[in-house]
């Protein structure tokens, strides 16, 4: 597959490496931001190639870990209602709620279904006019762009049966909460090219000139983790604090203007409760006025939640990077994916999860997993 | 689910008033929705998410980079050449 293969390139990745190596003069720890990246960083073991001074510290980028308890209980209860029909992604199915999961609704006999986009949901509704369609939109701007899409759509072919929970988050304030932590380490970020695709890169300047921090928009291939890697030590090293894109082939700066438009059109600016983190002021969106009755929180009025977080779950330090996984007392004993204690475990992008996956069970595993971390690509 | 792939443009259509493609993802082929891309023709390759094309894929971008790439450490390849030839003369 073209765009792929390339990126892979263990020969080229040796010479990204190399030119890490021979930039580093002292540590520095960079936080990737998105679960995508994670996952890729750990499976090919590129933290484990990197120098020793090169720290990367796993962020909240995965929408799936962030959606917040609160709304996870919701959804349990729209879609335990007879006349729903619950549609979702199926990472959503495993993530625990105060009271089991959305597998747990289903096989108690409710109507839950896996659909690989929004525009699914939209059809399963047209065909079926006497159920409530309910599609569970979480997710970064990557995603938003198509949920909005999916309620523009409901409402120009007047497809009402068709509502949307929403649940979306915003990297920018993210970023600028995780920066405003006084336990904060982070020294660079790697942002999320596919956020930026849609979004450009007309957020980040300003975040990176207040908080003095480099600011390196990321691919997700291995050669792509690398060379934002390189360009953002190149600039640690070197005292700047810049915007840099290291993925132009997907990255344009306006980014996509058709979807910003439709962004615009559809949702509005809310404040948003992460999950583990707790409420980032502007981080989320919600339906604007104009679309609010195909907002699933205001046709099925859901009351009386009481939402409680497993006491031994650490996923919240997990995602803001204060903890590494294995150090976690619960990790890989009671909480393994099969039995997720929290929704970072759930998500193969959720450190978590990638972590028990490639066996980073702890310092001590490290020479076990050299052998495989060889193998860039 | 955040996952984006990049695809291969295949086919175009327009479905209910929406612009729509098959896009091949090394052999899987599915529907993708072109709203934001109404440009996109056969042969182009874009980034996909969950049924959307997000960004069209520039290929000269991903050259330039791989050639990028190929650069890095190479001036020091062509020393060490240089000085192991040397090493070799010298003996
Ligand atoms: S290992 Fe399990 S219990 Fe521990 S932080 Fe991760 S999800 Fe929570």
């Amino acid at each position: 597959m073209r765009y792929l293969e390339e990126f892979r390139d263990p020969g080229l990745a040796r010479r990204l490496l190399d030119e890490i190596h021979a930039t580093v003069t002292r540590p520095w720890a960079l936080m990737e931001v998105c679960g995508g990246q994670t996952h890729s960083i750990i499976r090919h073991g590129i933290d484990q190639l990197l120098p020793e001074q090169v720290e990367l510290i796993h962020g909240p980028g995965c929408p799936v870990c962030v959606t917040p308890l609160e709304m996870i209980d919701k959804a349990l209860a729209i879609a335990a209602r007879p006349e729903v029909t619950f549609c979702s992604f199926g990472d959503m199915l495993r993530v625990p709620g105060t009271e089991g999961d959305l597998f747990r609704v289903k096989g108690a006999g409710g109507d839950v279904r896996v659909v690989y986009s929004p525009l699914d949901a939209l059809e399963i509704a047209r065909r079926s006019p006497d159920r409530q369609v309910v599609f569970f939109g979480i997710g970064f701007e990557t995603t938003a762009p198509a949920n909005a899409m999916t309620v523009h759509q409901a409402r120009r072919l007047g497809i009402g049966n068709f509502s949307l929970l929403v649940s979306h988050v915003r990297v920018p304030p993210a970023i600028e909460a995780i920066m405003r932590s006084p336990r904060c380490r982070v020294q660079a970020f790697l942002a999320a090219g596919h956020v930026c695709s849609v979004m450009g890169v007309e957020e980040y300047p300003e975040l990176a000139g207040r908080f003095g921090v480099p600011i390196v928009v990321t691919g997700f291939e291995p050669l792509d983790i690398l060379e934002g890697v390189r360009r953002a030590v190149r600039q640690l090293e070197r005292g700047e604090h810049r915007v840099e894109n290291a993925y132009p082939r997907a990255v344009r700066a306006e980014g996509n203007p058709a979807a910003l438009r439709m962004l615009a059109e559809v949702f509005e600016v809310t404040d948003r409760a992460w999950r583990g983190i707790g409420t980032i002021p502007g981080s989320g969106w919600r339906l604007a006025d104009a679309y609010r009755e195909y907002d699933a929180e205001h046709r099925f009025a859901v009351t009386g939640l009481r939402t409680l977080e497993p006491a031994a779950c650490r996923s919240g330090e997990v995602l803001q990077g204060l903890l590494k996984p294995h150090e976690c007392a619960a990790f890989g004993t009671v909480c393994t994916p099969r039995t997720p204690l929290g929704a970072t475990m759930v998500s193969s992008e959720g450190a978590c999860a990638a972590y028990y996956l490639y066996r980073r069970l702890g310092p001590g595993a490290a020479a076990a997993t050299d052998k495989e971390a060889t193998s860039v690509g | 689910m955040c996952l984006a792939v990049p695809g291969r443009v295949v086919d175009v259509e327009e479905r209910d008033g929406t612009p729509m493609a098959k896009v091949d993802f090394g052999g899987v082929v599915k529907d993708v929705c072109l709203a934001y891309l109404p440009d996109l023709q056969v042969g182009d390759y874009t980034i996909v998410h969950v049924g959307f094309a997000l960004q069209r894929l520039d290929e000269e971008a991903a050259l330039a980079t791989l050639e990028l790439f190929r650069s890095i450490g190479a001036l020091e390849e062509e020393f060490g050449d240089a000085w192991s030839r040397a090493a070799e003369e010298a003996r």
